[in-house]
């Protein structure tokens, strides 16, 4: 488990779906929880690609839910 | 006006490079500005929009809807402008020319550096014309027709028309008009400059015999346009009258204008017509008076056969504020209702000697402000394509 996957991708949702880093917890649905759409979702992974460095596949994009569901997915391509 | 209905305006608001509400914007047609393009520097939309919405839109959307919220603050507020309860009668129409062409420039560039998979998916809803009028009718849920004209730099003149339209013929209460523009930048500027339509010197200087193209603006405008009726139904304090308005193709050319003025002059006339007024009863003229070579020419061609060598008073706001492009109109129009509540018709700023060549008979308003009974105004634009469009404002009550 690396802190740092979690702190970036934290970052990321804190500037792109403007929501406090205290709501972004790793159980934090995007949708129900933090508030993103089809759009800022999209947004938000492209924010996450940048910051870690890595290229995200879109199906495994697709079934991002919460934000472990992101950590994961950035985890399995690191 | 044709319709059934007399259109009323009832608020006002604007956002420039002079800052923010219509005592700025009036503070700012009586003093020369500083030399040079007028961004609206350290813009700021927080007070208007949340962190999240001014991540996903246009500067020109955001300045929109900061002049919107501005004029229906001005008109009484929100609430009270939809207090009848139909939110489908209240409607918007704005004019932009440019639209989100700095988003557009800009994601091209991420594009170019880092490939298909960094443009902000947000980049279509930015850039589309209608956006700006889509933000606003979301802002105060109305949802009456919601649409945006497009017709170069008369776009202002021509979306306040269209507004007026859907009141006095019934189809509307209430609509929120004006224009924006944020394109005060990069390829837009460039390409301006490149077709010798910028001035060399800094300084938009309408009907000057030294005149050499205009500097560059950001901003909007907006209006609060109700049917009379109804705003007197609700004790609306009334600021001016939309009595008649016209458009008209010149046919011509992409860029030069007529340079007879004739296609200016027709619908100067048809304005009138509109307004069942006579040139004798225009009391001051709100020139479109970009300070181009050829489009000044033009203007005072197309006056002098409407109005004779014996017109009245003849201002241009574009030597203070710079040119708006889409939003100019609408920027003059909310001039001119300023002009009306001080009764005072602000000098063309920049203008210090009259070009001989310009037909004659041009009453120039120049050096200082003109004390002023108010009466019928003829506010004109003009834009790239041809467009030819006027508004004849009128005082409240008369």
């Amino acid at each position: 488990m690396s802190d740092a996957v979690f702190e970036t991708v934290r970052s990321c949702a804190v500037e792109v779906l403007q929501v406090a880093p205290e709501e972004v917890t790793m159980e934090a649905d995007f949708t129900d929880h933090l508030g993103a759409t089809s759009l800022t979702l999209v947004e938000l992974v492209m924010a996450i690609e940048e910051a870690c460095s890595v290229d995200l596949p879109d199906d495994g994009v697709e079934s991002v839910r919460t934000v472990r569901d992101a950590c994961e997915l950035v985890r399995a391509r690191i | 006006m044709r319709g059934d209905r007399r259109v009323v305006v009832t608020g006002l608001g604007s956002v420039t490079a002079a800052g923010a509400g219509r005592d700025a914007l009036w503070a700012d047609l009586l003093a020369p500005p500083s030399p040079g393009h007028r961004p609206v520097d350290g813009w700021d939309a927080t007070p208007w929009m949340d962190r999240a919405a001014i991540r996903h839109t246009d500067r020109c959307t955001q300045l929109a809807v900061a002049a919107a919220e501005l004029a229906v603050s001005d008109a009484g507020g929100a609430k009270t402008l939809t207090a009848s309860g139909r939110p489908e009668h209240a409607g918007v129409v704005l004019g932009t020319a440019l639209a989100g062409v700095t988003t557009m420039e800009r994601q091209s560039l991420v594009r170019e550096a880092r490939g298909d998979k960094r443009v902000s998916p947000f980049v279509v809803p930015m850039i589309m014309p209608n956006a700006a009028a889509a933000a606003v009718s979301q802002r105060f849920n109305w949802q009456g027709p919601c649409e945006t004209l497009t017709t170069a730099c008369s776009s202002g003149t021509h979306a306040i028309a269209a507004a007026a339209r859907l009141i006095a013929y019934g189809i509307c209460d209430t609509v929120l008009t004006g224009g924006t523009e944020a394109a005060a930048y990069g390829t837009v500027l460039a390409g301006f400059r490149n077709m010798r339509a910028l001035s060399g010197t800094g300084r938009t200087r309408p009907f000057d015999s030294g005149r050499d193209g205009f500097t560059v603006a950001e901003g909007a405008a907006a209006l609060v346009l109700e049917a009379e009726d109804t705003a007197q139904a609700r004790g609306a304090r009334i600021l001016a009258e939309v009595l008649g308005a016209a458009s008209t193709a010149d046919a011509y050319d992409v860029t030069m204008p007529l340079p007879d003025g004739s296609g200016a002059a027709r619908c100067m006339d048809l304005a009138l017509r509109d307004a069942a007024l006579a040139p004798s009863d225009v009391a001051q003229i709100n020139a479109h008076g970009t300070g181009t070579l050829q489009g000044d020419l033009a203007e005072s061609r197309a006056v002098q056969r409407i109005f004779g060598g014996d017109g009245p008073p003849v201002t241009s706001a574009k030597g203070a504020t710079g040119h708006v492009f889409g939003a100019s109109g609408a920027l003059e129009a909310v001039a001119v209702v300023l002009s009306m509540t001080h009764r005072l018709i602000p000098p063309v700023q920049g203008l210090t000697d009259p070009d001989p060549e310009l037909a004659p008979g041009l009453d120039l308003v120049r050096g200082k402000p003109r004390p002023w009974t108010p009466g019928p105004v003829l506010s004109s634009s003009f834009g790239f394509g041809g467009h030819n469009g006027c508004l004849v404002l009128g005082p409240a009550g008369a």
